[in-house]
């Protein structure tokens, strides 16, 4: 197998006295998508937490290209090509929907990826491209949090229960996205509740329970009923 | 003097309390801090005019060329190695920390300068006075009330127009996710304090070619600035500009009916305000 | 009363014995010395209160102190009061200035309510210096006749006014551990660890700063009115002054440790230290305090005795409930 795009290497990480994570390994390869599931307070937002640098993190626990990256500021890494969509959207306030993307874009690496082409990707936030960021529904601040991640031309993102809080119709028209996101080049990590949307959405899953890898491979090789056994810790 | 006439010298002076507020609502917009000691760098900045005016030679307005950016950088210096380490849940570490350095400032001119007061002389454009409707208005004051419209109007296209503006607001909402954008928040909260501080110098020139002053001048700076703040209301520049009006009139008002009575008026209609409009006269719509 | 309060409460009872006795056998400067410290210590005790458990950072406590010096004078060279009976008129006077001012600044968001309380001092003290029957920005002195009513001799006044300070520096110390201990104390510790599961367990924000504000101004009015008692003189200067009545407690609490009774003590003890050691470099010991106050800020925000606590596990006045 080639070199993985961003690699996870015996990561423990928590808060404060608390350790939240115990030795999780993962790779995730070029142009691919990684599904992440468990139950809640599995790890898996303290891992993005971790791998981001907004949690403890040591220098070899995370590669990006092959170079270890656990020393790099949280702020450096939308430059070096890593993003995430937070849960719970985390759209700034203050700002109107294009300020958002712009923000991101002028704080991002360049490339194909522009506010205007995030506008052609889901028309309805060009309409309401001067509205405060949070006056728009879930669905659209949704579709703004994932167009911020985009702007910045990343080559992973880091999605985090993107689905959590909307309507399913919505959650639909969300994940459309997903293949043109892909497509374009960009390889992503998924947390996401619905275990069955994430085994067809993705190349290769991982499955955390209790801080620790409890399940990983290629999505086609996990059974539905597998997947949730491992979910549970079973 | 007419009450007319010290309504107007009331308006102009409310200009320079504006440019006073400016810096200080800048920063509490931003990271939610009040420096406590801006008076007292307002004060350190027009004895570095001096020293650069007697140096150099130059016009204290032309000083500015190099007080600005010092103040700048001390501004920033000040933000990175020092209160970034206090920032956070607790409002108490960066209030005290700037107390202590209201004190330091203090007590460190007084021994360098000696408490004599002092002052920046600009030529003739001190005494210099237009005639308009039968009421005279000096050319100074007149001045610093354009450059703080100036420095409103700036501030205001820099918080909501730029880059830098963009990156303020966003940090200011959530410094976390302001990080995984890829701003990085302790730069931008040393770029909002360079700012304040760049302010700061404007109007140290200002005041100190308008009036003396002395080692101990700062805290009363800080306090006009505050009440200009507060009268006008939180988060709105314009407004703070408006305050800044209302306690210059306020103070040139009651200066008409006693001297004694010139500073107390303003601290009475701040009062008053608080009590009626705690969100000030013009609160910020959101 | 558990084990460890009575242990405080003895500890207490024989300090405050034997420096009662202190006239006896100490010189007349140290009297003076002992008085000033205790006074001191009241100031640093009543501002931790405030801003290390009810989060209110005040540095407008001089509004108080000045209050409670001119009702004082005022109560004596006006209505013939005797000074003694002066100091709890003094107490409710700058308790009822903190009862109109609360209201007011706690309106201010966050930081500015501590430059509310700067604004609200200064407008105490324009107010003074303007009225001329109170000798205006030049302030008054006490007349021989009411000096006289203290008590007879100069030795005996000199003692008298020992043993208020004394008596208001123990009683302060003795009180806020005391209400530290209470009931309301434990909404004050709760506010001081954190202020919004505080507001969540039901204790009522508000209404506990309003007490703590109101209680904190009516005793410093209280040391005020001694402080001046003493002086004999006053004036808007040296009754509001920002320097003397708050910034020195401010940075006597941060050294010592705010947020403990102990750390207000030990600052104050510390400052007094620092004083006689640089007291021929003028205006220097100032700078250090600010300096140092800083360094406490930036390192280690439990000051002194927060590093005593954590080394050695001392708890000189214990107010947990936890081991008992």
């Amino acid at each position: 197998m080639a070199e993985p795009l961003l690699s996870v290497k015996d990561l423990s990480s928590g808060y404060g006295d608390f350790q939240a994570l115990f030795g999780v390994s993962l790779e995730l390869q070029e142009n691919a998508i990684l599904g992440l599931v468990g139950a809640n307070g599995a790890g898996k937002s303290t891992l993005f937490k971790a791998i981001l640098g907004l949690l403890p993190r040591a220098r070899d626990m995370v590669n990006f290209r092959g170079k270890p990256i656990g020393n790099v500021k949280t702020e450096d890494l939308s430059r070096l090509g890593i993003v995430m969509v937070p849960e719970g959207r985390k759209l700034f306030r203050s700002l109107s929907v294009e300020e958002n993307l712009q923000l991101a874009a002028e704080y991002g690496r360049k490339g194909e990826w522009t506010p205007d082409r995030v506008f052609e990707l889901f028309p309805i936030l060009g309409q309401r491209r001067r509205q405060a960021a949070t006056s728009l529904s879930g669905g659209q601040q949704q579709m703004v949090a994932i167009g911020r991640a985009l702007v910045a031309n990343p080559d992973v993102i880091l999605f985090d229960e993107i689905s959590l809080g909307l309507a399913p119709i919505v959650v639909n028209d969300v994940y459309a996205a997903m293949p043109q996101i892909n497509a374009s080049g960009i390889s992503a990590i998924v947390v996401e509740q619905d275990v069955d949307r994430v085994r067809k959405l993705s190349h290769s899953l991982v499955c955390l329970n209790e801080g620790r890898v409890v399940l990983s491979g290629p999505s086609q090789d996990f059974t539905k009923a597998q997947l949730t056994a491992a979910y549970f810790g079973e | 003097m007419g009450i007319a006439e010290a309504i107007v010298q009331g308006v102009l002076l409310g200009g320079l309390y504006a440019i006073f507020a400016a810096g200080l609502s800048l920063v509490f917009g931003v990271m939610r801090l009040v420096n406590i000691a801006h008076g007292d760098f307002i004060v350190l900045a027009a004895y570095i005019a001096l020293m650069v005016v007697s140096l150099t030679g130059l016009h204290p307005f032309a000083s500015l060329l190099i007080v600005v950016p010092l103040m700048a950088l001390i501004g920033y210096g000040l933000q990175r190695f020092v209160l970034e380490r206090t920032l956070g849940e607790d409002l108490l570490p960066p209030i005290l920390v700037t107390f202590g350095c209201a004190v330091i400032i203090q007590n460190a001119l007084s021994a360098l300068f000696s408490t004599d007061a002092q002052r920046l002389s600009a030529g003739s454009i001190e005494t210099d006075s237009l005639q308009v409707a039968g009421l005279s208005i000096g050319v100074l004051p007149l001045l610093t009330f354009a450059i703080a419209v100036a420095i409103i109007a700036a501030l205001e296209f820099v918080f909501f127009r730029s880059r830098i503006g963009r990156a303020f607001r966003a940090t200011s909402d959530d410094p976390e996710t302001a990080q995984i954008v890829g701003v990085s928040t302790k730069h931008v909260f040393g770029l909002a304090m360079a700012l304040s501080f760049g302010v700061m110098a404007i109007a140290a020139v200002l005041l100190a070619a308008r009036s003396s002053f002395d080692p101990f001048s700062g805290p009363a700076r800080l306090i006009y600035g505050f009440e200009a703040v507060i009268i006008g209301g939180l988060g709105n520049l314009w407004g703070t500009l408006a305050g800044g009006i209302v306690l210059g009139i306020a103070q040139t008002l009651g200066a008409q009916i006693s001297p004694s009575f010139q500073i107390l008026a303003g601290h009475l209609v701040f009062f008053v305000v608080l009590a009626l409009k705690p969100r000030g006269l013009f609160p910020r719509m959101d | 009363m558990s084990k460890s309060a009575l242990r405080v409460a003895i500890g207490l009872t024989v300090i405050t014995a034997i420096l009662a006795a202190a006239p006896w056998f100490a010189g007349r400067a140290d009297l003076r010395l002992i008085g000033e410290i205790m006074s001191y210590m009241a100031l640093a005790i009543l501002w931790n209160l405030l801003a290390g458990y009810a989060g209110l950072v005040s540095v407008g406590q001089q509004a108080f102190v000045g209050l409670g010096g001119y009702c004082l004078f005022i109560c004596v060279i006006w209505f013939d009061f005797p000074p003694l009976a002066a100091v709890p008129l003094a107490a409710l006077v700058a308790g009822a200035a903190g009862a109109i001012f609360a209201p007011l600044l706690f309106r201010l968001e966050g930081a500015y309510f501590a430059v509310g309380t700067w604004v609200a001092a200064e407008t105490v003290a324009l107010i003074f210096a303007a009225i001329p029957s109170l000798g205006a920005g030049a302030g008054m002195s006490l007349p021989t006749a009411a000096v006289k009513a203290i008590a007879s001799s100069r030795e005996l006044r000199e003692w008298t006014v020992y043993w208020l300070l004394l008596a208001i520096g123990m009683g302060v110390l003795g009180g806020v551990y005391l209400l530290i201990r209470s009931k309301a104390g434990l909404a004050l510790m709760a506010l001081r660890d954190n202020p919004t599961a505080a507001g969540s367990l039901g204790v009522d924000i508000w209404w506990t700063r309003f007490w703590t504000y109101l209680g904190v101004a009516a005793a410093t009015g209280a040391v005020g009115s001694v402080i001046f008692l003493q002086k004999l003189r006053i004036s808007p200067d040296a009754g509001f002054s920002l320097n003397d009545w708050t910034a020195i407690v401010i940075f006597m609490v941060v050294i010592g440790g705010i947020g403990r009774i102990e750390g207000a003590i030990v600052g104050t003890l510390i400052y007094f230290l620092l004083r006689e050691l640089l007291v021929d470099y003028g205006t220097i010991y100032l700078i250090v305090l600010g300096l140092a106050g800083i360094l406490v800020m930036m390192f280690s925000r439990s000051g002194l005795w927060g590093i005593v606590e954590r080394r050695l596990g001392w708890s000189l006045l214990p107010t947990r409930r936890l081991r008992e």
